[in-house]
């Protein structure tokens, strides 16, 4: 290529580069637009949409109910987080008490989740990075926390397990010693993964110094989760605004300060290790009995033992699934902390069954958003190591 | 629906001592304040609520919007923000006709506005006025419509 070129969107001197949508590294369908000056980037700038299926749309024409299926196809590496972020907001609209035993369930696999999702993003950042076995290492463990959400929801991934008011299901005998056997695992799995990247030179070069945002412009850009964390920030909606009984855990917000991709890297290994600590104490406190759901006739479907022998447990089944369920007429806006950040559900009700609006906060969506500070300057490999450290997925951006 | 519980909440009563315009109506449900903003504060306002270091919403978490069709105002747009440093949420809620439907951009208040108004703006056909790039953002640069309004069919036009 010559040195300079006339575009449409670039400076003489500078050519535009198109990056994607079919790109390895872009972790899906995401089109970056690259403005370089040679080797360096001038600016980047991710165009979304691709993926973008109205889910948003779809949510207005379903019961309450059936849009829990859909929150799972948003960020398909945390389906859980997505169920348990719009139970509570409708429970919110409703103003439904969960009983204390589905939280810490609900918490358990939420955590379980995060784990999961952490050890997709290392290895697949490893990949993207060039370290090609760590990939192979967090699969096979990510394997083994997928074979538990199977064995509790009956799904891999398109889990849908929590509900308005609680569980579907009662968990199968034994869960709790799956569980145990993996996080025992885990640990010594966390140590090997670091001890491939933390100390590697390469891994070093390639994420010390690159990609940093500042403090004070992660805030203004809108970044959470490990995106403001590892620029120093201490803010994790579980801390800040604790749902799901998270306040009776003990952990701590893991934050870094030089705000590259190493840190944000260390942050999410960081993160991992926290979640066990969290799962463990979850363990200890879940009852071995007690109820799943909450009692709400009319809204909380009762359990199969009722809808068999009594008349209003079957036409309360009846009508729960032909109808839904009515909230009251209102509007609320409910966060958690998913792997990405904070994930927000606003959902508006008109008083009918089905909801009004349901609007995504996705935290994948608004970190992208700072692709173009983070890649400014650097070089193009560098974009690589920024949209990684990003942990975008796609399926959550565009909804 | 101004109640005096409303008004004994601190946000709304230092919105309310800095500039009693800027108040419209204060909506309590489920323990979330939302604050409805008339459109020609709205900048000032949160200009204020951002800068003033007693609330300090340096954080703003999502725009979204409303329609109402097929009344009027048709168009309700929220903004969700957050004090990272006092752990507080709050919500601004501005009222736009359907004719009418454009509100000031608060992109020089808080940056990640730009996404999030060209997405309002994409899906709603709400314009901000003042916004450096509004262009669609997830639907196709030539889609005819906005697809997220109530009069807009789920299954598309065909």
């Amino acid at each position: 290529m010559p040195a300079t070129v006339e575009t449409p969107t670039g400076a003489a001197h500078t050519m535009v580069l198109n990056m994607g949508p079919q790109h390895p590294s872009t972790h899906g369908v995401l089109r970056v637009i690259l403005e370089l000056n040679g080797e360096i980037v001038v600016s980047a700038e991710p165009v979304i949409g691709y993926l973008h299926t109205g889910i948003e749309k779809s949510c207005e024409a379903k019961t309450y109910t059936q849009v829990i299926t859909l929150t799972d196809r948003l960020d398909y590496l945390a389906p859980l987080s997505n169920n348990l972020c719009y139970c509570l907001a409708v429970e919110k609209l409703i103003g439904l008490e969960v009983p204390k035993r589905a939280q810490y369930i609900r918490v358990l696999l939420t955590e379980l989740t995060r784990i999961a999702s952490h050890l997709v993003w290392v290895g697949t950042h490893a990949i993207d990075l060039g370290a090609m076995s760590v990939f192979l290492y967090t699969f096979r463990e990510r394997e083994e926390i997928m074979k538990i959400f199977e064995y509790v929801s009956g799904q891999r991934m398109m889990t849908s397990y929590f509900r308005v008011g609680g569980l579907a299901l009662e968990p199968p005998p034994g869960w709790l010693d799956k569980v145990r056997r993996v996080i025992d695992s885990l640990p010594g799995h966390v140590d090997e993964y670091e001890d491939l990247l933390t100390n590697n030179r390469i891994w070093l070069g390639r994420t010390q110094g690159v990609g940093i945002i500042s403090a004070a412009d992660a805030i203004a850009m809108g970044c959470s989760g490990p995106m403001l964390r590892g620029s120093g920030v201490d803010y994790d909606v579980r801390k800040a605004f604790p749902y799901s009984s998270y306040e009776e855990f003990d952990f701590k917000v893991q934050t870094q300060t030089a705000g590259d991709c190493f840190a944000r890297y260390q942050v999410r290994v960081a993160e991992i290790r926290e979640s066990i600590k969290i799962v463990r104490q979850a363990m200890e406190k879940v009852p071995a009995q007690g109820p799943i759901r909450t009692e709400a006739p009319g809204i909380v479907p009762p359990s199969r033992e009722e809808m068999k022998t009594s008349i209003e447990g079957l036409i309360y089944h009846f009508k729960i699934y032909t109808e839904g369920f009515a909230p009251p007429p209102g509007e609320v806006y409910q966060a958690i902390e998913s792997p990405r950040g904070e994930l927000g559900f606003f959902v508006a009700s008109d008083g009918s069954a089905k909801p009004y609006r349901v609007k995504v906060r996705a935290p994948s969506f608004v970190n992208l958003q700072s692709l173009s500070k983070l890649a400014a300057g650097r070089l193009i490999a560098d974009v690589v190591a920024c949209i990684g450290t990003t942990d975008i997925v796609l399926g959550e951006v565009d909804r | 629906m101004e109640s005096q519980e409303a008004d004994k909440n601190p946000v709304v009563h230092k919105l309310r001592e800095w500039d009693a315009q800027a108040v419209a109506e204060v909506l309590e449900f489920r323990g979330e304040t939302t604050v409805v903003v008339p459109r020609e504060h709205l900048r000032r306002a949160t200009e204020f609520l951002s800068s003033e270091p007693s609330l300090h919403f340096s954080f703003l978490s999502d725009i979204t919007t409303l329609d109402r069709f097929p009344l009027e105002p048709r168009f309700e747009v929220n903004y969700h923000l957050v004090s990272i440093d006092r752990r507080e949420r709050l919500r601004l809620k501005v009222r736009v006709a359907g004719a009418d439907c454009v509100v000031p951009s608060v992109t020089s208040v808080w940056p990640t506005a730009n996404w999030h108004e060209r997405e309002n703006y994409d899906l709603f056909g709400i314009r901000f006025d003042g916004h450096p790039d509004l262009r669609r953002i997830l639907m196709p640069d030539d889609w005819e419509g906005y697809p997220l309004r109530k009069d807009y069919p789920v299954e598309g036009y065909r």
